[in-house]
């Protein structure tokens, strides 16, 4: 009898996996490569002008001295009326749907459905939406309030699937306790539910804020301007940070090219803090039921 | 039929017997009659009829699907919780319909509490977890009071008494559903309902637990559903046994077979499925 | 504790007072739930009103199938193809980097990948999806571009293929991290009879594994293809701003979100035929993502229950 080997497969087997394992690995590759350099470059390039007067000072014809501070004083404002907006609507909603809506009822079957297909809805298409309506329908003008509603508008549906799943992830065990001890169904949601679901809620309502952050389209129809040069209020005239680096990208100037590398910069920041601040609450806060 | 059951003294069973009041002295708390339960329209428990007596301990006992858990949710509602179920007939609570028209399940609950399988302490601290049924229900006077009154009811205030802002969760698990016991009790209701309360709970909490419903027999009724025949021998003084009945379509129905004091069931039971199952038989 | 004295009939099961709170609360969720059905009932009149106005003055078949699109010269031409076309050669492009290599990066994920490994790539991943697409934009004007010339492909400064090849890149994470979860729904005892068998890694994965998560491999394919169509801003940064019907990617183009950007963008009189086109452009735009999304939700519930 012959020596009988467990040496791997046959050649052209291994040539095959092989071959595969490669295109896996550019696969894999594309992405981080490509995040790497886009990192690298955009860095290398805006850092230096990534200082006060890019902070504080408003924006000019003038690459050296010009800053974003408008923008960036808008992107606070449109957060901070994105979260009073937002969460309060798609929390009340995703209570709704997973406390007391009764699942037979085809109006609660097409909530469903109707959540699930805005998510997927282009943002430009809230734009439009913010256009007709807000601007030119009901005469709010291209204002601040007009794009922070339109922006929650873009959330709210990632808002409220976040929420559904945090509320859904409390055990129905503790609703049952509740209940038993005679707590009607508000006081059972108020007092168990909810706390019970806030770490869940903040995560995710951070995450959507985050992306909402970034978006440009719908804010381009709604009226941001792309040179603004006064703080924005929240009636008047603004613009946004991923506006203004649009506005500084559109300019040929190798100048304002590296004002857009330095924009990115602090809009990257901006981001990347939200969403550390939102990794942390899931990391310190949620449980694990 | 056998004089002993295995681990069960029967000279504390019939001693413990001789303490009850004659049946002309109980007082009724729960009147059940042509009792049944349905789900989604398939029935579930069908044509109950027994009374529950005043401080006694009322164990149901029966395999499993015979209804006994569904059965004993009739009495504080919780029943409504599950969407499609319906009840038939009727439960009189101290006379008044307990499904009547105008029934509010709140002041249900607050006068009958529940204590659960799994131990289900809220993710809150000990002491808020007691004071929650005070606070919903607005008995918020002397709260700190009512807190380690529940506690030592529920013979966990020593355990506890120097971390009461310690975390629920940190509790062991006899401990935890100590608590709950706690938590029903502060909301002082009449009735304690356990459904299998020392199942997930090791030897050692399990016969705090049942101590704990000897003790609590003094001030309160207590019915308790458990698939342990010999828990049921040790605590109840009346023991009701369920069994399933296979209708067509092979669809299961739990039925009440026997209700009588607890040495009478599982010395001289009337019906053999009891002694069947009593005896090991089956089950 | 004493429990409470009662007589027969004397017990009171009532409710003290009525308890309207509770209904309160019930009337200002459901109002909550209304904003979103509100939405997309707002979302299909803005589109569809001007848009049916914007038909009565310019024919539908001429919309659909005219080549021409300069809704502002004399005389005008609002033939949409040269938009359409733009769209679909970006996205297509895009597709052709995105599906591959996501469905790529998701098997890697899924069948070759260690724990360590794991733990770093797919953060890497999601900050890859984060990233706002005017930095993609900015990347691609700034950086593919002057590649692509520098490789001597002899594309402009504005190209469809500097922001397809940015854009599918972009679009790796959405296809790589549904692709990924419908893999993991893989039961386990599928792969071992597999390797039990003999199989090597990638017959595993080709063969087993890929064929029973197709269909949440497909949505991600779907619902990445409708994400490129639906995006505005790399297209509008590097794509150009001038309709071209042409499927020679090297080329600039317009798609149909970059025209609404920067008409909608100008102080276009309300009403006017311009401010119109908007909507036409808009409405079509929806209605081809509103299919797509369709039948990737339909997708998805329809083979979720093989494994549930």
């Amino acid at each position: 009898m012959s020596v009988t080997t467990l040496r791997a497969e046959r050649p052209r087997g291994r040539t095959s996996s092989a071959v595969f394992k490669a295109f896996l690995y550019v696969s894999i590759g594309v992405g981080i490569a490509t995040l790497g350099t886009l990192l690298i470059t955009v860095v290398a390039k805006g850092w230096k002008y990534v200082d006060l007067v890019l902070l504080l000072e408003p924006p000019s014809a003038d690459p050296q001295i010009a800053g974003a501070r408008p923008a960036i004083l808008a992107t606070i404002y449109l957060g901070l009326l994105l979260i009073a907006f937002s969460v309060p609507i798609g929390v009340g909603t995703a209570i709704y749907m997973e406390e007391y809506a009764n699942r037979d009822r085809w109006y609660n079957r097409l909530l469903e459905v109707n959540i699930q297909n805005l998510a997927a809805v282009p943002s430009i298409v809230y734009g439009i939406l913010g256009l007709a309506f807000l601007v030119r329908g009901i005469g709010l003008g291209r204002v601040l309030l007009a794009g922070a509603m339109i922006l929650t508008l873009v959330v709210l549906p990632t808002v409220i699937i976040a929420a559904r799943e945090a509320i859904r992830a409390v055990p129905d065990s503790i609703r049952q306790g509740a209940y038993a001890l005679g707590a009607t169904k508000w006081q059972v949601i108020w007092r168990q539910v909810l706390p019970a679901a806030t770490p869940g809620i903040a995560t995710g309502s951070i995450l959507a804020l985050s992306r909402a952050l970034g978006e440009t389209a719908p804010l381009l129809l709604v009226g941001a301007l792309t040179y603004v040069s006064f703080d924005p209020t929240i009636l008047g005239d603004f613009t946004a940070l991923p506006v203004q680096i649009y506005q500084w990208v559109a300019r040929p100037q190798e100048d304002f090219r590296v004002l857009a590398a330095s924009g990115i910069i602090v809009l990257l920041a901006i981001l990347l803090t939200l969403n550390a601040f939102a990794i942390w609450i899931r990391n310190r806060y949620q449980r694990k039921w | 039929m056998s004089d002993t059951i295995p681990g069960v003294s029967m000279d504390r069973l019939v001693a413990r017997q001789q303490q009850l009041p004659e049946p002309s002295q109980r007082d009724v708390v729960f009147d059940v009659d042509d009792l049944g339960v349905s789900y989604s329209g398939k029935p579930a428990l069908k044509d109950v009829n027994l009374e529950i007596y005043r401080n006694f301990v009322t164990a149901f006992i029966g395999p499993s699907g015979c209804g006994k858990s569904t059965f004993i949710r009739c009495f504080n509602h919780m029943n409504a919780l599950i969407p499609g179920a319906k009840i038939h007939g009727t439960i009189h609570y101290h006379g008044a319909d307990l499904y009547g028209s105008e029934v509010d399940p709140v002041e249900v609950r607050k006068r009958i509490g529940m204590v659960f399988q799994k131990p289900n302490p809220f993710p809150k601290s000990i002491y808020d977890n007691v004071a929650f049924g005070p606070r919903v229900l607005g008995m918020t006077d002397d709260l700190d009071g009512r807190v380690e009154r529940a506690l030592e009811h529920a013979a966990l205030w020593d355990e506890v008494k120097d971390r009461l802002k310690a975390s629920a969760l940190s509790l062991s698990g006899g401990q935890q559903q100590r608590l709950c016991i706690a938590r029903c009790l502060a909301v002082e209701p009449e009735v304690i309902l356990m459904d299998e309360p020392a199942s997930a709970l090791d030897p050692i909490a399990t016969t705090r637990i049942e101590d704990l419903m000897h003790a609590l027999k003094k001030d309160y009724t207590i019915v308790v559903v458990t698939h342990n025949m010999q828990q049921a021998a040790r605590v109840a003084d009346m023991t009701a046994f369920f069994s399933v009945e296979r209708g067509e379509e092979g669809h299961r129905t739990g039925v009440l077979v026997e209700y009588d004091a607890t040495p009478k069931i599982f010395t001289q039971p009337s019906d053999s499925r009891t002694e069947d199952y009593v005896t090991g038989r089956f089950g | 504790m004493a429990t409470q004295e009662v007589s027969a009939g004397a017990v009171r099961l009532r409710a003290t007072r009525r308890r309207w709170g509770e209904d309160v609360v019930k009337v200002v969720l459901a109002l909550c739930a209304l904003i979103s059905i509100l939405t997309t009932v707002g979302i299909v009149v803005s589109l569809f009103l001007p848009a049916i106005e914007f038909f009565r003055d310019v024919s539908l078949w001429g919309f659909l199938s005219g080549t021409t699109w300069a809704p502002l010269f004399q005389p005008s031409h609002f033939g949409v193809q040269p938009l359409v076309a733009g769209t679909i050669l970006v996205s297509l492009c895009a597709a052709l980097v995105a599906l591959p290599f996501g469905l790529g990066s998701a098997i890697y994920l899924s069948e070759y990948a260690r724990a360590t490994e794991r733990k770093v790539l797919k953060p890497t991943l999601e900050i890859l999806a984060g990233i706002p697409t005017v930095v993609y934009g900015y990347f691609a004007l700034t950086l593919i571009s002057p590649l692509l010339k520098d490789l001597g492909l002899q594309a402009g400064v504005f190209s469809a293929l500097s922001a397809a090849l940015v854009m599918g890149v972009m679009l790796i994470p959405t296809v790589a991290s549904l692709s990924e979860d419908a893999m993991s729904a893989v039961p386990r005892d599928l792969r071992d009879g597999a390797y039990a068998l003999g199989s090597n890694r990638m017959q595993v994965s080709l063969r087993v594994v890929v064929p029973a998560a197709i269909s949440g491999i497909i949505a991600s394919f779907v619902l990445a293809i409708s994400r490129a169509v639906g995006e505005t801003m790399i297209v509008l940064i590097a794509a150009g701003g001038q309709p071209n019907l042409t499927f020679d990617p090297r080329e600039a183009v317009q798609t149909m979100t970059a025209f609404i950007a920067a008409t909608g963008q100008g102080d276009v009189p309300t009403g006017s035929i311009e401010y119109k086109t908007i909507f036409a452009v808009g409405a079509t735009l929806f209605v081809l993502t509103l299919v797509m999304n369709l039948f990737s939700i339909r997708l998805v519930r329809k083979f979720r229950e093989v494994y549930e």
